[in-house]
């Protein structure tokens, strides 16, 4: 096949891909609902979130979707909703490997690496994201998240194929080298991890709410409920952001500087995009610091995970839009 | 919680209170406080933070000229941020204090760590506290008769790479010694990492030089157009290599939506390591720069010079050859000047685009291509009374206007554009100039950074370290039995002692292993 025809393949997949994402959500969004109708009472709650709390081998065990745990009445009610978050994530299997394929093809038709330009690097790391979440979804049980990472993605590639856009071409001179390659497949998988990393802890502060509130007294929405203990989430947020940090460290201060002086003939030269970098790497070496402390588990540790994200985003999307650098990219 | 007290004992939490106590006191106090995870955690935000106005203000080390727009465009608040170093963030006291402080907190807090470490590698894995049902994952169950409980334990607990100690009635393991030795080691690398990168900014320097091609360069302070040594830099450490340009390619886009991209650079060199060293060549391209005797020579960027003539109202020869002018966008309108201060009778000086694809728009002349389609010089020119040398450096890319005065031509300000070969007579038989032609210029940096393998290594190393301190997983495992009426009651606990919680399904394994059926008769606390 010819570049242009691999071109239009990967013109079809994208935009295919992002339906199919937002169908998945649809499906997500569907087993929320069904979970929602559902009052719980309030004592029973209580009773769940005190065990939780209590230092429960959380991780083992109780972390996954306790679908069957809703409190309602008629088991058909709970199948339903199994069933619709079994779908939502056949459907996000189906947009990944679509997405895989635009993805692929774009770089079957550029010749290249297809993370050129800002398009290019927004399909990419958008592929990331949906990558992470599925090579855990099983492991770590994070069928919960479905609706978030669906969501995001969907946003993602839309906002791509609608306002990035670029034809696929071939790349300006700094940018030929192989280092690139390394350099941003870390960037674009780890930022994959702290996006998923990110959601699970907005999640988190949401149910630690909750349950604070279940704790005085208060209910639980039943679709909250759906969600995994508090603490469950807080030990998948550091397993996922445990995982990008060492890769985040490698694609930022190893590979990225090992191109940085062939390209540019320094390693380090403050360069914005680099400033951002690193301070993306120093907030996640304070959360890493943070969980250890005592103290600064769960409610603040989220938190912090939450301002990395912000920060990777804001490098990602507002540094090359706003600042000007060196590492401005052809095309946007 | 008791896992969370256990790993915070290592480096004691210091107390908050300041002791009532002399200056010995404060000092240990200080030192405490500075050293304590909490300082880390603030530090690194404050590192974090002080990071980011450097990304949004023009910094002197990377952008002087923006540096200048901005202070002229602030008139009030430039010297504000100028005294605040906020144009030379990188290089502030402010910012220093921090990374200084940070490093050694970090010294401060591992060392006494790695003192700890050791003594812990040497311990054996701790008798089962009393109370063993309070920990994670706690089992009991009863097996017939005395049983080989503690037996199968041991064998299963080395089999996971526990290290296992024998207690009267019971077993101890514990495993994941080496999330510790990660954590040090990441720390410790750290260190090594940054000492590599002070060392590179304190001996080595970068200098860049603006070459035409076919002109040369050899490796001497006078020769670079910019000079940034390090602190500890000295001239005796410049290798004294030479170079010629001998010529320069540049490719583009030509079609597309990406035309005018550029696409390959290529400068072609002759150089000597030494001036008695065989000549030898290399192709100079982005990414792939000359290496010579620890220095490197890169391709930063590249422009055009055009040939000019000037001659003066005498009919004498003012000003020839190449001047350099600066691209000022992706299409390479460039722009430069043309000084001739020995014309007589009044000195000459130009200034003006070179267009290397030329056409005329509502904006005037531009140029729509960075390759040199159809070449055009734009010019207006100066006079002036004749200038003694005065033996000042001056820019070469500026005219200072203020004693020249601008030539007019029926009371409009003189502008003219040249083709290659044609030539322009100025009013009042004050001269002529002629565009000759025109050749390129490549921008070279020569650098060179002592430490960077240092720091490299160091960092490839705290990866490492990372890698086990973030996946090894610190547990420790007791099994306990005792007799009641002939059978044994098994008690199986665990601790997980890192900051994840949970044991996963291990000790849920072992316990399977140790129970000979996994009944109903299973209790659970
Ligand atoms: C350049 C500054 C620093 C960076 C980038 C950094 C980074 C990290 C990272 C990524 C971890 C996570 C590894 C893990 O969870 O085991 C960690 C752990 C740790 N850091 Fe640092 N650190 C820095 C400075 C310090 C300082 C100054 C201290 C002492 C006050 C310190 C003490 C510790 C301790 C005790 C742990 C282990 C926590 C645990 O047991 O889980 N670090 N550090």
């Amino acid at each position: 096949m010819s570049p242009e025809t691999f071109a239009q393949v990967s013109n079809l997949l994208v935009p295919t891909a992002t339906v199919v994402y937002a169908l998945a959500m649809v499906s997500h969004a569907l087993e929320w609902a069904m979970g929602r109708s559902a009052v719980v009472n309030a004592a029973e709650v209580k009773e769940e979130v005190l065990v939780a709390s209590d230092g429960e081998p959380a991780a083992s065990g109780s972390t996954g979707t306790t679908v069957d745990a809703v409190a309602d009445d008629s088991t058909g009610r709970s199948e339903r909703i199994a069933a619709a978050s079994r779908i939502g994530l056949l459907l996000t299997w189906l947009a990944f490997v679509l997405h895989l394929g635009g993805v692929v093809t774009r770089g079957l038709a550029a010749e290249r690496v297809p993370w050129g330009n800002m398009y290019e690097f927004t399909i990419t790391s958008s592929l990331a994201v949906a990558a992470v979440y599925l090579v855990f979804v099983h492991r770590y049980r994070l069928q919960w998240l479905g609706l978030g990472v669906t969501l995001v993605v969907a946003a993602v590639l839309g906002l791509a194929t609608l306002a990035l856009y670029t034809p696929a071409g071939p790349l300006v001179p700094a940018l030929h080298s192989y280092w690139l390659v390394i350099h941003v497949s870390a960037a674009a998988i780890s930022g994959g991890a702290f996006t998923v990393g990110g959601l699970v802890s907005v999640l988190h502060l949401i149910k630690a709410r909750a349950e604070r509130r279940v704790l005085s007294g208060g209910t639980m929405s039943a679709s909250l409920r759906r969600l995994p203990s508090a603490e469950a989430m807080d030990g998948t947020a550091y397993k996922v952001l445990a995982f990008a940090f060492p890769l985040w460290t490698f694609g930022v201060l190893v590979a990225g500087p090992i191109w940085a002086e062939y390209a540019w003939g320094r390693y380090w030269g403050w360069d914005p995009k680099e400033v951002w970098s690193l301070v993306t790497w120093v907030v996640y070496a304070a959360y890493l610091h943070a969980r250890a402390t005592a103290g600064w588990r769960g409610r603040r540790a989220a938190v912090i995970a939450i301002v990395g994200w912000f920060v990777f985003i804001f490098n990602f999307v507002g540094v090359n839009l706003l600042v000007s650098g060196l590492h401005s990219y052809a095309g946007v | 919680m008791t896992e969370v007290k256990d790993r915070a004992a290592a480096p004691p939490e210091p107390p908050n209170e300041p002791p009532a106590l002399g200056l010995a006191g404060w000092l240990r106090w200080t030192w405490r406080q500075l050293t304590s995870m909490k300082t880390a955690l603030v530090l690194l935000f404050l590192l974090a933070l002080g990071a980011v106005p450097g990304s949004l203000i023009p910094q002197t080390g990377i952008d002087p000229i923006a540096v200048a727009d901005f202070l002229e465009a602030h008139p009030e608040l430039g010297p504000i941020y100028d005294k605040l170093g906020l144009f030379d963030v990188y290089k502030s006291a402010w910012f220093s204090a921090i990374y200084l402080l940070l490093f050694i907190s970090l010294i401060g807090c591992v060392v006494p760590r790695l003192g700890v470490y050791l003594k812990a590698l040497r311990a054996r894995p701790p008798k089962p506290p009393r109370n063993l049902h309070r920990l994670a994952g706690y089992q009991t169950f009863t097996v017939d008769g005395p049983g080989d409980v503690l037996e199968v334990a041991t064998r299963q607990l080395k089999k996971r790479r526990f290290r296992v100690q024998a207690y009267d009635g019971a077993v101890a393991a514990e495993r994941g010694y080496l999330r510790e030795a990660g954590n040090l080691l990441f720390h410790f690398s750290l260190i090594l990492a940054l000492i590599g990168v002070a060392w590179g900014s304190l001996f080595g320097y970068r200098g860049t030089v603006l070459v035409v091609v076919g002109n040369g360069f050899s490796n001497s302070l006078a020769q670079y157009d910019d000079f940034a040594p390090g602190r500890v830099f000295s001239e005796d450490s410049l290798p004294p290599f030479s170079l010629t340009v001998k010529e320069f390619e540049a490719k583009f886009q030509v079609d597309g939506p990406q035309r005018g991209a550029a696409r390959e650079f290529n400068a072609q060199l002759t150089y000597q390591e030494t001036p008695d060293a065989p000549e030898k060549s290399y192709d100079l391209r982005v990414n792939h720069p000359l290496k010579l005797d620890g220095s490197s020579v890169y391709l930063l960027g590249h422009g055009y010079a055009p040939k000019v003539t000037v001659r003066d109202g005498e009919g004498k020869v003012a000003f020839s050859g190449p001047a350099p002018f600066l691209p000022q966008d992706g299409n390479f309108s460039s722009f430069g000047v043309i000084k001739a201060p020995d014309a007589r009778p009044a000195q000459l000086g130009f200034e003006g685009f070179f267009l290397p694809t030329a056409v005329i728009d509502q904006r005037g002349p531009v140029s729509v291509f960075p390759d040199d389609l159809d070449p055009k010089l734009v010019m207006t020119a100066y006079y002036g009374r004749p200038r003694p040398e005065t033996g000042k450096p001056e820019s070469v890319y500026q005219l200072d206007k203020t004693k020249l005065t601008q030539f007019e031509e029926n009371g409009d300000k003189l502008r003219f554009m040249m083709a290659p070969g044609e030539s322009r007579t100025l009013p009042d038989k004050m001269g002529s100039i002629t565009f000759d032609g025109y050749s390129r210029w490549v921008k070279l940096q020569v650098s060179h950074t002592p430490g960077t393998d240092l720091a490299l290594a160091g960092i490839l190393l705290a990866i490492l370290g990372l890698m086990g301190s973030l996946f090894v997983h610190p547990r420790r495992t007791w099994v306990r039995v005792r007799t009641e009426d002939g059978r044994t009651v098994v008690e199986v606990a665990g601790l997980d002692r890192g900051p994840e919680r949970g044991l996963g399904d291990e000790l849920q394994a072992i316990t399977d292993k140790l129970r000979p059926v996994p009944s109903s008769k299973q209790e659970q606390p």
